[in-house]
């Protein structure tokens, strides 16, 4: 009997995967490795379209998730930051999101039996599927000059998380995790879309992960919450964990998720960036000072799930890997109930 | 990590900021002039479209100490959903207004969910009945849930609104039961309304309305204990309409009843609640008798005393007793009060009395607001009027403040002469005093800002619920000479150990003081001062502030003082654990050995198709643009996002696309009309790894450069290896190039543009020059690779070999991550012979003039990386400088941001 996540995180930190998006840029596609066959004559480019790859490229997107699994991550995200209607937009294939989600959850589960099959290993691996922010906003106006104005309806946004969810479901995920939030409203329409999927569907409810996004110093969302505010927001989720990802690096990561250690109920992750970028928009943190940042992380017991975000690599998630391994997870903090 | 941390089960809100409600949390007040039926003003602003201004009836009350905003949108003449969703969406632009949690209060339940869509914080919902039976009941808890709000259920079933205590309470634990054990609620998360009705209307059934309320809210607490009870108080004296002085009165004695009874919060116009202390005697027993029912004839005599009350007008009834007391107690009335009217005179008054107009402040002024402290803190003065109080406080040192002024110069010339400052004519020392993140208390921390300004400080106030970044931030860029943290609420204890922290994390040399209600010298010994190093000073209170900013801004006397406090706070503080971090570097002979394994056996360098230079006079401007990166050209405009998505970016697409389309126009401009020249060289040569960390080049004169690198010292992960970029050589017959590339012809473009005051054109043409620099050296890497040196003629392979190959060969630049220093920048140009064949010039810092230069050397290897050098150790340094025959402390100069240790 395989343990449950549950079971995995109370006993060490568990390791996220890093950056798909690093990874595919290594592989210099061009547009007609996105058509792929099927899209041969499609009348839009599709180039820059990552999640279509789940469909025309998979062996592509199955090695890149066994090259994070062989560097040792725990939990692999899907290939869907941008498989909803709405995103998928910009392409014209929002026609497509059901079936990129479907697609993009069985690359991880090739991937992840594959990789047990080659290793003859018996641990556990999980796939996340990845819920993205969203390319259009609930809590802020697109139009300085009109700031009640909004460009997409809550209804909206929570009937295109749940298509995405009912894809991911399907496709076999074992985790949702909506990440990168930076307008926690978006984040609450995934939420609201995840519980009505489940009540409709009458499914036992998978566990969710959340990770919002502090966009700078100044130590808010986008979208102008703090991080405990942020965490009030979205702690009717019930979530398994809430975390910090994307935006920063961990060197700049640090005060927060100290803090949300503080504060969580549930178990927290953090994913940040290679650093910031440098000068030339390039992430050039290397793989040990990463790892060693989230060495002190693991040590002072802040965190429970560790992985990277833009910029990283499966040599940053082996680093991080190999320096959290020797510490606890931190401790769930106790609920009091009267 | 022994013990678990535990959280409480409070109620938790949210608006851009959390609100938790705590045990310790007085009375939580709830604006209620943002609502259509309670107030004309805003309903006539909503009606008429005017939401700007119904925007400022919702700041006023925010301002007004509103710690959630109810927003009630039920009018007839209103499409409800409409005004809400566009008086919400509206609201989440004004900061100021959305940092407290939202109040969604409508009795149609369409209303409500339309406003839940808009908020992204965890709002109320007022709220929720049994009113038409369980099952819509629980329809409409479940919606609530999906959107994590809490909610206010009303005592309110099938059989109508409950006015007994008995109903009331059955109500309550009713609906309770559904929604923790059906809906999934914590208790906390509910809200009970246990209806406050009309008192004193002359109909025996209502008396006892008043103690039904109060002894339901007792039970309902008692039965289940987490749950939150509110109300809206104004109805209790709805028949004393037109009567404020009275109402007000009213208001507060059964606000004080409720409270006691554990009502947690209410909708309440708070700025206009009278204080229970201050209450007329007789009114207040008059009123005492009616809401608690304790007098058969409570109403009548209630009624008669109104009556007299109405006849005078209010302000001269409240006059005339305490306009002829003392100067001293009249101030401290003022202040209790918020009374700014008689504030000037009262002050000159106390100024004329005084030696120094500092004593007032010290004085009387202290004295009131000591009174202000002690009613907030046992919960009979709430939050607005404590803000009152500290406006009225204000006034009067604000009246002081030129009196003051002239004594403060007195007092610096005095200080000066002392040497208390220590740069003359420099100005004074800056203090920075900030209330930390979380905590809104203000007083405290503006005295003892007000008192260290008035003894020649200059104090940078930084206000209220400052976090930590923000506070190191200005501490840095002001360059004060001492950081003071404020806090009353217990949390700010946390947060002052994290700032505390902070400094030392970040490496701050001034010393930090501690004050405020909640602090105290032994937490300050325990938890703070352990954290920081550089002193950490508790002050008692304002006036004992001076004396320690005093000694630790004095040179002379610091040190001593530092060890006198430190020495005293060791004795406080027992073993209290102190966390260094351990050493990550490696012995530098260490990280030698663990270089990376390469295989040299089966590597067969590739013979480059020349070796010495090669130079481009004049490369074709159309063929470099191809190989621009966009990106980084929108990063030095300030706009960060990736290239091309940032051109449909919704917050920046527009700009960024104007931008992009004036630089296209701008590029062909400068390519057609020959503006710019790009001038570049590389070179091959014979070379190879002649020692750990050294690399030989052969020049075909003969003569032999050693180029030198440094090497990875942070301990790594098993197998992991301490990388430098001499291991990427072959020990024997390998090749290593290099390459300058310049932008030339910038300057006489830049100098017209100045002239003309045309930044703008300025900037692009920079940029747009850089861009060229390196879409230059992009291009002469691929041409390198692919065939002047040949290593990688079929570059073009596709899947996941592509991958593998994609690290054929690397242009690390001297300076940057991998090779660390600039000075072997000089041997790059002595092979290239640059400034001759690129025309590119080294300044003394090495810098390259013109500035869009780019130089860099050529590793082929395919198992060549881009890495960071990292943290390096004295004993590299030490080796280095012996390799490159220069003293240590120069080698040190150069490479100062990569010493682990000082120098």
């Amino acid at each position: 009997m395989k343990k449950t996540i549950k079971e995995c995180l109370n006993e060490r930190i568990l390791i996220i995967d890093g950056a798909m998006g690093t990874m595919i840029q290594r592989y210099k596609l061009e547009e007609k490795d996105f058509r792929g066959e099927r899209f041969e004559d499609w009348h839009k480019d599709v180039k820059g379209n990552n999640d279509l790859l789940s469909i025309t490229q998979p062996q592509i997107i199955e090695a890149i998730h066994k090259e994070y699994l062989k560097a040792g991550a725990d939990i692999i995200e899907t290939n869907t930051f941008s498989s909803t209607s709405i995103a998928q937009a910009d392409y014209d294939m929002q026609s497509l999101a059901y079936e990129l989600n479907v697609a993009a959850a069985k690359c991880a589960r090739n991937a992840i039996d594959k990789f047990l099959a080659e290793t003859n290993s018996k641990s556990e691996k999980f796939i996340a599927g990845a819920i993205g922010p969203l390319n259009k906003t609930l809590s802020l106006s697109p139009d300085v000059n009109n700031p009640g104005f909004r460009t997409v309806t809550f209804d909206e946004v929570a009937n295109a998380y749940y298509e995405q969810i009912r894809g991911l479901v399907d496709g076999g995920v074992d985790l949702l995790l909506i990440e990168t939030i930076f307008d926690t409203l978006n984040a609450k329409a995934a939420i609201y879309a995840i519980k009505k999927y489940f009540r409709n569907t009458k499914k036992q409810e998978l566990p969710i992960m959340i990770s919002g996004t502090i966009t700078d110093a100044s130590g808010r969302t986008l979208s102008g919450q703090t991080l405990e505010a942020f965490y009030i927001s979205v702690s009717h989720a019930n979530p398994l964990s809430v975390g910090l990802n994307c935006a920063l690096g961990a060197k700049e990561m640090r005060p927060y998720i100290e803090e949300l250690s503080e504060i969580a109920g549930c178990y927290t992750s953090a994913y940040p960036n290679a650093g910031l970028p440098n000068a030339f928009g390039e992430y050039d943190e290397q793989p040990e000072e990463t790892a060693h940042i989230i060495e002190e992380w693991a040590k002072e017991g802040f965190v429970n799930i560790v992985g990277g975000c833009c910029g990283t690599t499966p040599d940053h998630i082996k680093h991080i890997a190999e320096q959290v391994k020797k510490f606890k997870a931190r401790e769930l903090p106790v609920l009091e109930e009267a | 990590m022994t013990e678990n941390k535990i959280i409480k089960p409070f109620l938790r809100l949210s608006g851009l900021e959390p609100l938790v409600v705590r045990p310790e949390t007085n009375f939580v007040n709830i604006g209620e002039r943002t609502n259509v039926t309670g107030s004309k003003k805003f309903a006539r602003l909503v009606r008429e479209g005017n939401y700007e201004e119904a925007l400022s009836v919702a700041r006023q009350q925010v301002e007004n100490g509103a710690q959630i905003l109810d927003v009630n949108m039920d009018d007839a003449l209103l499409d409800g959903e409409k005004a809400m969703t566009t008086f919400l969406n509206l609201l989440q632009a004004e900061p100021d207004i959305a940092k407290i949690p939202i109040m969604i209060d409508s009795s149609k339940f369409n209303i409500i969910e339309a406003g839940l869509k808009c908020v992204q914080g965890k709002c109320i919902v007022n709220s929720i009945s049994l009113k038409e039976g369980e099952e819509k009941f629980l329809d409409q808890a479940f919606i609530c849930k999906s959107f994590g709000a809490s909610v206010i259920v009303m005592a309110f079933d099938e059989n109508g609104q409950a006015d007994t205590k008995q109903r009331k309470v059955e109500i309550c634990k009713r609906a309770y039961d559904i929604l923790t054990t059906v809906a999934g609620y914590e208790p906390q998360d509910i809200i009970f309304d246990p209806n406050i009705f009309a008192i004193a209307t002359g109909i025996e059934e209502h008396n006892n309305y008043g103690v039904d309320f109060i002894e339901a809210t007792r039970e309902i607490k008692k039965l289940m204990p987490l749950t939150k009870v509110s109300g809206g108080v104004s109805n209790v004296s709805f028949s004393f309409r037109g009567n404020e002085a009275v109402r007000e009165a009213m208001h507060s004695v059964f606000l004080y009843h409720a409270i006691k009874a554990g009502m947690d919060m209410g909708i309440v116009n708070a700025g206009q609640l009278q204080i229970y202390e201050q209450i007329d005697p007789v009114l207040k027993e008059l009123c005492e008798d009616v809401i608690l029912n304790r007098s058969e004839d409570g109403t009548d005599k209630l009624l008669a005393f109104a009556d007299t009350v109405k006849a005078k007008n209010k302000a001269i009834v409240k006059d005339e007793a305490w306009r002829n007391e003392p100067v001293e107690k009249r101030l401290s009335h003022s202040l209790v009060n918020g009374i700014t009217d008689f504030i000037d005179g009262d002050t000159e008054e106390a100024r004329l009395k005084y030696p120094k107009p500092l004593d007032v402040i010290e004085g009387p002024l202290m004295d009131g607001m000591n009174i202000v402290g002690d009613l907030f803190g046992s919960g009979k003065m709430f939050l607005p009027q404590v803000v009152k109080s500290a406006r009225v406080m204000k006034k009067s040192v604000n009246y002081l403040f030129p009196f003051i002024e002239a004594e403060k110069e007195k007092t610096k010339q005095a200080n000066i002469k002392a040497g208390i400052l220590n740069i003359e004519g420099a100005g004074p020392a800056k203090i920075l005093m900030a209330t930390v993140k979380g905590d809104v208390h203000d007083i405290g921390k503006n005295i003892v800002g007000v008192v260290l300004g008035c003894n020649g400080y200059e104090v940078i106030d930084m206000g209220v619920m400052v976090p930590t970044e923000k506070i190191l931030q200005a501490a840095r860029d002001n360059k004060v000479a001492m950081i003071g943290l404020s806090g009353l609420i217990t949390p700010s204890l946390d947060e002052m150990v994290h700032v505390a922290k902070e400094m030392k994390r970040q490496n701050f040399d001034i010393p930090l003081m501690i004050g405020g209600a909640t602090t105290s010298r032994l937490h300050t010994a325990v938890r703070i001062a352990p954290e920081f190093d550089n002193g950490v000073v508790h002050v008692l209170d304002a006036s004992r502030s001076v004396t320690v900013a005093g000694s630790l801004l004095n040179k002379e006397t610091k040190p001593a003082f530092l060890s006198a406090i430190k020495a005293e706070y060791d004795k406080l503080k027992k073993d209290f654990g102190n966390k260094r971090s351990a050493k990550t570097l490696l012995p530098f002979e260490k990280a030698q050995q663990n270089k990376p394994v390469i295989n040299w056996e089966s590597f067969n360098p590739v013979q480059p198709t020349f070796t010495g230079t090669k130079v481009f006079e004049d490369y074709d401007l159309n063929e470099i643009y191809k190989y621009i990166d966009w990106q980084p050209f929108f990063i030095a405009w300030e706009m960060h996002g990736k290239f091309p998505q940032i051109l449909n970016d919704e917050k920046i697409g527009e700009a960024a696309t104007k931008l992009y389309n004036e630089a296209q126009i701008f590029l062909k401009k400068i390519i057609k009309e020959k503006w710019l020249t790009a001038k570049g060289v590389i070179g091959f040569w014979e070379a190879n790894a002649s020692n750990d960390d050294t690399v030989q080049v052969k020049t075909k004169s003969g003569k032999n450069i050693n180029l030198e690198f440094l090497r990875q010292q942070m301990a790594k992960a098993p197998g992991q290896p301490n990388i430098s970029l001499a291991d990427f050589i072959k020990p024997e017959s390998d090749f290593i190039g290099a390459f300058a590339v310049s932008i030339h012809g910038i300057e006489t473009h830049i100098e017209r543009f100045n002239k003309e005051l045309d930044d703008y054109s300025k900037i692009m043409l920079q940029a747009l020059a850089d861009r060229l620099a390196e879409g230059f050296a992009e291009l002469l890497h691929e041409k390198t690779r692919k065939e002047f040196w040949g290593y990688a003629t079929d570059e073009h392979l596709s899947s996941e070999e592509l991958i593998a190959e994609k690290y054929l060969g690397i242009r690390p630049a001297p300076g940057y991550p991998a090779c660390p220093d600039h000075t072997e920048k000089y041997k790059l140009f002595e092979l290239l012979n640059a400034t001759q064949n690129a025309g590119i010039i080294l300044t003394e810092s090495l810098a390259m003039y013109p500035a869009s230069s780019v130089c860099g050397w050529y590793f082929a290897h395919p198992e060549s990386k881009y890495f960071g050098v990292g943290k390096i150790a004295k004993d590299q340094v030490e080796d280095y400088a012996k390799r490159k025959n220069m003293p240590v402390e120069e080698i040190e100069r150069w490479l100062r941001p990569q010493l682990d240790y000082d120098a």
